[in-house]
C-alpha cells in the first residue's frame, strides 16, 4: 500500500515538472486541426485565389492568424467563424447559402433535373418517330417495283440456283 | 403548337441562364462613377454615409453622417499593406493640421484582422480614430479594389478629392487647404 503511495507521488511529481517546463499555452490548448486542413477551403480576400496558393502580404498575415487560432487550440469550424468576423464571408471557398449565392447551389441540380426530364420526354418520341419511319421507308421500298420489274427479277433470280 | 414546346423552353433557360450570368458579372463590376464625378468636378455625396462602422480596439460605432459638418480625409488601410506604412506619417501629421479645424482623419482598415490592425496602430503611434469594414461592403461603395485609397470629404458629406494609391508629396496637404477654408 504504502509503495502505491509512493508510485503515486512520484507520478504527480513527475507530471507537475514536466508541466512546470511547457509553456502555459503549451499545456492549455492542444492543435484540434492544422492550417493545411483549413487553407484549402478559405481564400485570400485580396486576391481572390484559395489561401493554399496565394502568395500576397494579405494571404501570409492570413495564414499567420490561422496558425495563431491553431496553436491556441481552436477547432476548423471555430477557426472558420473567427475567419468570417475578421474578414467577411468571402473568406469562405463556398460562399454561404443566401442570396444570389444561392443560384451556386440550386441552378447545378436544376439545370440537371431539367436535362433528365427533357430527355425522358423526348428520348422515347424520337425512337418512335425513327422506327415508323423506317417501316415506312421499308414498305415503300416493296412496294416500288412495277409488274414488269418484278417479273424481270423473278427472271434474274432463277438463273441461280438454290 | 406543341413541337415548338421543347425547344421554346429550352431557348428561355439558355436567356436566363445569361440574365443571371449578365447580372453577376455587373454586380461584381467596379464603381467608377466617382472618380469621374471628382474629375469634372462635381462632388458625388460619400455613398453608405449612414452606415455604422466598430470603432478598432473599442466598442461603439461611427458613421460619416456623425461627422456631418467637419472635413473627413477618410483612409483605406490594411495592416500588411506596405504603402499604407509608407504614408502613415503623413496622415498623422495631417490629423494634428485638421484636429485645429475641426476635421479629422478618419482610418477604415479592410482585408485585415483586428488584431494586425491594432499592432499596426501602436507601431505607427496613430492618432485618429479608425473604424473597420469587415464586409468591405462600405468601402466597396467608393470604388475601391486595393489599399490604400484616401477621399477627402466635405462638410457636407460630399466627396471632394480623392486619390487611389499611396500620398507622397504634399498632395493630401495641397488638396485639403482649399477644402478646409470652404465654409460652405
Amino acid at each position: 500500500m504504502t509503495r502505491r503511495r509512493q508510485s503515486l507521488a512520484a507520478l504527480l511529481i513527475a507530471t507537475a515538472t514536466i508541466g512546470a517546463g511547457l509553456p502555459a499555452g503549451a499545456v492549455a490548448a492542444t492543435p484540434r486541426t492544422s492550417l493545411t486542413a483549413i487553407w484549402n477551403e478559405v481564400m485570400c480576400v485580396s486576391c481572390h485565389e484559395p489561401l493554399s496558393v496565394a502568395q500576397s502580404p494579405q494571404a501570409y498575415a492570413e495564414r499567420n492568424f490561422i496558425r495563431t487560432l491553431v496553436a491556441q487550440g481552436y477547432t476548423k469550424a471555430q477557426i472558420e467563424r473567427a475567419l468570417v468576423a475578421q474578414y467577411g464571408p468571402s473568406v469562405l471557398g463556398k460562399p454561404p447559402a443566401q442570396g444570389f449565392n444561392l443560384t451556386v447551389y440550386v441552378l447545378p441540380p436544376a439545370i440537371l433535373l431539367v436535362g433528365i426530364a427533357i430527355l425522358i420526354v423526348t428520348l422515347p418520341r424520337w425512337r418512335r418517330r425513327s422506327r415508323d419511319g423506317a417501316a415506312a421507308q421499308a414498305a415503300t421500298t416493296t412496294g416500288s417495283l412495277s409488274p414488269a420489274d418484278e417479273r424481270r427479277l423473278e427472271e434474274e433470280l432463277s438463273h441461280y440456283p438454290g | 403548337m406543341r413541337r415548338f414546346l421543347i425547344p421554346g423552353l429550352v431557348v428561355a433557360a439558355a436567356v436566363a441562364l445569361l440574365a443571371l450570368l449578365a447580372f453577376g458579372v455587373s454586380s461584381q463590376s467596379t464603381n467608377s462613377s466617382i472618380d469621374s464625378a471628382v474629375a469634372h468636378g462635381t462632388r458625388p455625396p460619400a455613398p453608405n454615409a449612414s452606415t455604422a462602422l466598430p470603432i478598432l480596439g473599442a466598442s461603439g460605432k461611427e458613421t460619416l453622417t456623425d461627422l456631418r459638418g467637419r472635413v473627413v480625409v477618410l483612409n483605406v488601410f490594411a495592416s500588411w499593406c506596405g504603402p499604407c506604412r509608407a504614408e502613415a506619417p503623413i496622415l498623422d501629421q495631417e490629423q494634428r493640421t485638421l484636429l485645429r479645424h475641426g476635421g479629422t482623419v478618419l482610418g477604415v482598415t479592410y482585408l485585415d484582422n483586428s488584431s494586425d490592425s491594432e499592432a499596426f496602430i501602436r507601431q505607427e503611434h496613430i492618432t485618429y480614430p479608425v473604424v473597420r469594414d469587415v464586409s468591405g461592403n462600405f468601402v466597396r461603395s467608393f470604388g475601391s479594389t486595393g489599399v490604400p485609397e484616401t477621399f477627402i470629404i466635405d462638410r457636407n458629406g460630399r466627396i471632394a478629392a480623392l486619390r487611389r494609391y499611396e500620398l507622397a508629396g504634399n498632395w493630401l496637404q495641397r488638396a485639403v487647404t482649399p477644402i478646409l477654408a470652404d465654409k460652405s
